[in-house]
């Protein structure tokens, strides 16, 4: 197997690893623990004050546009890795390039901004 | 590894040092950071003498505290959603265990050697986010599901500060390659003046600063702990574990702290080496091997200087208000941030 694709599966072994320590850990613990459930310790923990309907109630997302954003920001710094790890290789006209690329993002952001959407509201 | 060892180890062998390194790498910065910080540190401050009875100077208060928590009840709410709600905190473990993969501690002490590993990083340390809100949805608390949603927000808009500002870093090294970055900067010189190598802190400060802040803000640390804002939100999306799922939580915040310092500590600080003209080393390959135990040392004292600097801003800053989060974040960062890229890619292409 190449060197690659073994580096992908020690990746793996690590994820193993770590759901079999938090099996171990909450394995040792059933052992241990007490088990004792009653119907008031059940109820979802709100201050001492009994919960007012279920606890997924409809609440404002304000997240919407932020996530957005997020997702158009977070794809362009894709695009600048490579050019980042290559920049001498693609001199000044990888430069230019690149800059336009950033500043056509950053008038997304700055159109953003003045629509007033960074605004939390 | 083998070649640290000198003989040739079979590769279930491999792995298996791998996987026991990896444990040290998430159990040893966890478990240092809560002792000396969280509860010595924070109770000097403060002007009390924080844990005494366990131990010396409460030094095995740590166990005393594991041995606590395995003796409560493992709870879920009534209406919760049970198989993810106990999902959850394993979801956030596995990411902090995939995150350390990256990070190498000598020339030839390394779990994984990616040519991408930086990016690999970055994406893999978003996992946890996923694995908070589930924990904030599936409790069925309004206080969880409020704690959840705020997490995400703030780690979605942090997220692109840190990868901006390491952004830098690949720039200057031209390499997505944690040992290049590293031996980049210990075989730089600042203007000419090569004892030092070139830790990219002195060229890259605006980026370290950046990358500072934002990882504040990633491992909701004070000021940026409005997800588990405790006068508002109880203890937002944790409220409703108990027992070793809430340390699960617990133990995957503070290795997640000490993973990030150690990564800022390779991107900034120079990570495992010292600058090579000390020893007359020109690149990885004549790197003598004891680095390999000396790199894991230097790692370590670099690690806690910086989660030093992380737990000392938590003690002493009072919590930002939730919009002045966001605005901080998409107004003052993530401009800072491609400035300082444009114009490290300026320099690095014109000079």
């Amino acid at each position: 197997m190449s060197e690659f694709l073994r580096d992908y599966l020690t990746v793996i072994w690590f994820g193993a690893a770590a759901l079999a320590i938090g099996a171990i850990l909450l394995g040792a613990a059933a052992l241990v623990r007490p088990s004792h459930p009653n119907f008031e310790k059940s109820i979802a923990y709100e201050s001492g004050v009994d919960p007012v309907g279920i606890g997924w109630s409809q609440s404002q997302i304000r997240y919407y546009v932020f996530a957005l954003l997020f997702v158009i920001f977070d794809v362009e710094a894709v695009f600048l890795f490579p050019w980042a790890a290559n920049i001498e290789r693609y001199g000044a006209f990888g430069l230019i390039v690149m800059v336009v690329f950033i500043v056509l993002l950053l008038d997304g952001l700055v159109y953003a901004w003045k629509r007033g959407l960074l605004r939390w509201v | 590894m083998s070649a640290v060892l000198a003989v040739e180890v079979p590769y279930w062998g491999q792995s298996l040092l791998r996987v026991l390194g990896g444990l040290v790498a998430v159990l040893l910065p966890a478990g240092t950071i809560v002792y000396l910080f969280l509860f010595k540190m924070m109770s000097f401050m403060q002007s009390r003498l924080g844990p005494m009875e366990a131990g010396p100077y409460g030094s095995l208060q740590l166990v005393a505290e594991v041995g606590k928590w395995m003796q409560k009840e493992d709870l879920a709410p009534e209406n919760a959603d049970r198989t993810i709600f106990k999902m959850a905190p394993l979801v956030v473990l596995v990411s902090t265990f995939l995150l350390v993969a990256v990070i190498p501690f000598g020339p030839d002490a390394y779990f994984t050697n990616f040519a991408v590993g930086v990016f690999f990083g970055l994406a893999v340390s978003s996992i946890s986010v996923l694995g908070i809100l589930i924990a904030g949805w599936a409790s069925a608390n309004k206080y969880s599901l409020l704690g959840g949603l705020r997490a995400a927000g703030q780690l979605i808009a942090y997220e692109l500060p840190l990868v901006l500002a390491t952004l830098g870093v690949v720039i200057q090294a031209e390499s997505m390659n944690f040992q290049e970055i590293v031996v980049a900067q210990n075989t730089g010189a600042i203007f000419g003046f090569e004892w030092l190598g070139n830790p990219f802190i002195f060229t890259q400060f605006i980026g370290f600063l950046i990358f500072m802040i934002a990882v504040q803000a990633e491992l909701t640390q004070a000021p940026f702990d409005m997800p588990i804002a405790e006068s508002e939100l109880v203890s937002g999306y944790m409220t409703e574990y108990s027992g070793f799922r809430f340390l699960i939580f617990f133990i995957a915040e503070f290795a997640t702290a000490g993973i990030f310092a150690l990564i800022a500590s390779l991107l900034f600080l120079g990570g495992w080496g010292v600058p090579f003209v000390w020893f007359d080393w020109n690149s990885l390959d004549d790197v003598s091997w004891w680095m390999n135990l000396v790199g894991p040392l230097i790692m370590l004292t670099k690690m806690l200087l910086l989660t030093f600097i992380i737990m000392w801003v938590r003690f002493s800053y009072p919590r930002f208000r939730e919009d002045q989060l966001q605005t901080f974040a998409w107004k003052v960062l993530i401009p800072l941030s491609l400035a300082n890229i444009g114009i490290t890619a300026i320099l690095k292409v014109a000079v």
